[in-house]
């Protein structure tokens, strides 16, 4: 496989030849933000239209099919829409908790966003306890929504954000435990590691059992993370509005819709990451032909293949089931997720130890 | 106590179920998508048969209708819609007077699109077409003669 890590050092070297150390290390930081932020947005816009068209699949719908060919430009035409909306100050609001709620929402998802390895060595923040930073750094958006929730001085989205901060942080637990499992089984909490090992065999495969039991867990409680149907309780259309974002407008809304939907593609990085082997190509012991061909599709085509896989399977998810009551939430989270998970967790421990993993 | 209401007989339950539901909007996904692009579309249009949007009124090839202008239409029509105007003539052979259809005015602005006024009709003269492009700029143009 091709490895970018050649490719970053030798931009490193150069830019560390012709300026001082400090300036290059500016600089590369610079870019590697400007990266992320276009990536970002890039996938957004690719997340937002798929959205609309699955969604539209599922109920025997086309989608937009105006705007561009097959309504690809609806997604800018939105976007502008959403910009040039003027963004209203609410009467005895906290104006500086306010403003300040969607670039939290924002932020945590960039920095969870950049932990993604989108290839071998691309990939921005990679260090040993990397599974656990994800973990930290995607679970304070919830304090964005919390904030959202308090500033707008409006019943419905202090119910909204009281709602998620009950869901998430139960949520949270039943997916730390999923990762676990799978940090048990790889024996390493770095993400390059983690998706190294799985280049001899995905650990859905090499894990069996626990390891899909574990992806389940995942994919449901990453879908509570997102804030999506059937867990749609902070935002609850037909109960809240809209939830702890009722009194956004302008692209202040816009961030929240902007990291809702990455928050999406993110669960789905982390599961492919993790799950179904992140860069690493289809590997099937003992048939070195097919292994060879599939060496040939580079890494980056491999992840994001998986990633949009994940996302389909979220949204088909989404658009099957109906949603749930606080109680029936809170009750599948502590009365099963959390226990299936704890157990699956012993018998992933108990596999890896007796060796019964392939 | 049935298994399907204990703890784990729920929540094998819960996944057949589920699955269920997944199975039918999968389905969905791959059918064949209901939305018609209309006017993009208007020569593979599809409308339904029964689907009534004018009201016309059958002639043969020499120009005879079957009318025979005995106004149950009329009387059946809930908005007023129809008016007849009808002539008197007297056959020669036979010495007999017989009512004829003169003038048949169908305004198209004021019907339901109920069908009472063909399902009234004794010969079948009039019936629904899904002609269904019928707007104009002028409301005089709603209404239509529509013997010839």
């Amino acid at each position: 496989m091709f490895d970018f890590t050649s490719m970053t050092t030798a931009i490193d070297s150069y830019l560390n030849s012709v300026l001082p150390s400090s300036a290059a290390t500016l600089i590369e930081c610079a870019i590697i933000a400007v990266c992320v932020i276009v990536a970002y947005l890039v996938f957004a816009i690719i997340m937002i239209f798929m959205e609309r068209k699955v969604c539209a699949a599922f109920q025997c719908r086309l989608g937009p099919m105006r705007v561009g060919p097959w309504g690809l430009l609806q997604v800018f035409a939105d976007v502008f829409k959403m910009l040039i909306k003027e963004i209203i100050s609410i009467k005895n609001s906290d104006k500086i908790l306010y403003n300040l709620a969607p670039f939290l929402v924002l932020m945590s998802s960039i920095i969870t966003f950049s932990c993604l390895p989108f290839d071998k060595g691309l990939q921005v923040l990679d260090f040993n306890i990397g599974a656990f930073f994800i973990m930290a750094a995607s679970s304070f958006g919830i304090l964005g929504i919390l904030l959202a929730g308090w500033s707008s001085n409006n019943k419905f989205s202090m119910i909204g954000a009281v709602r998620s901060g009950g869901q998430m942080i139960s949520y949270e637990l039943s997916m730390g435990l999923s990762i676990l499992t799978l940090v048990v089984l790889s024996g390493t909490m770095q993400i390059s590691e983690i998706v190294e090992t799985q280049t001899k065999g995905w650990f859905i495969f090499t894990g069996h059992v626990p390891a899909f039991i574990a992806f389940i867990i995942y994919i449901i409680a990453g879908n509570a993370e997102t804030n999506r149907a059937p867990f749609d309780l902070p935002e609850a259309e037909s109960e809240l509005t809209a939830g702890f974002h009722t009194e956004y407008s302008g692209m202040n809304f816009g961030f929240f819709y902007v990291a809702e939907f990455m928050n999406m593609f993110i669960i789905a990085g982390i599961a492919s990451t993790l799950f179904l082997g992140g860069w690493a190509p289809l590997y099937v012991p003992g048939l070195e032909g097919f292994n060879s061909v599939m060496e040939c599709i580079p890494g980056f085509v491999w992840f994001l293949a998986k990633t949009f896989f994940v996302i389909w399977l979220l949204m088909w998810i989404r658009w099957t089931f109906p949603r749930l009551r606080i109680d029936q939430v809170l009750a599948l989270e502590w009365k099963y997720l959390v226990p299936i998970g704890l157990i699956n967790l012993l018998i992933m421990t108990i596999c890896v130890v007796m060796g019964w993993t392939f | 106590m049935k298994f399907k209401d204990t703890y784990f007989g729920g929540i094998f339950g819960a996944i057949s179920s589920l699955l269920t539901g997944m199975g039918v909007t999968l389905r969905e996904f791959f059918t064949r998508k209901v939305t018609e692009q209309y006017p993009e579309n208007r020569k593979e249009l599809h409308i339904s048969e029964r689907h009534r949007a004018l009201l016309v009124m059958p002639h043969d090839e020499n120009g005879n209708n079957k009318c025979i202008a005995c106004g149950l239409c009329r009387q059946a029509c809930p908005n007023g819609t129809i008016s007849i105007t009808t002539r008197t003539v007297t056959d020669e052979e036979t010495g007999k007077s017989k009512k004829v259809l003169d003038t048949y005015m169908y305004d198209l602005g004021a019907c339901m699109f109920c069908q009472l006024c063909v399902n009234s009709c004794p010969k079948g003269a009039i019936e629904f077409t899904n002609e269904f492009e019928n707007a104009v700029f002028d409301r005089k143009k709603l209404i239509m003669k529509l013997n010839r």
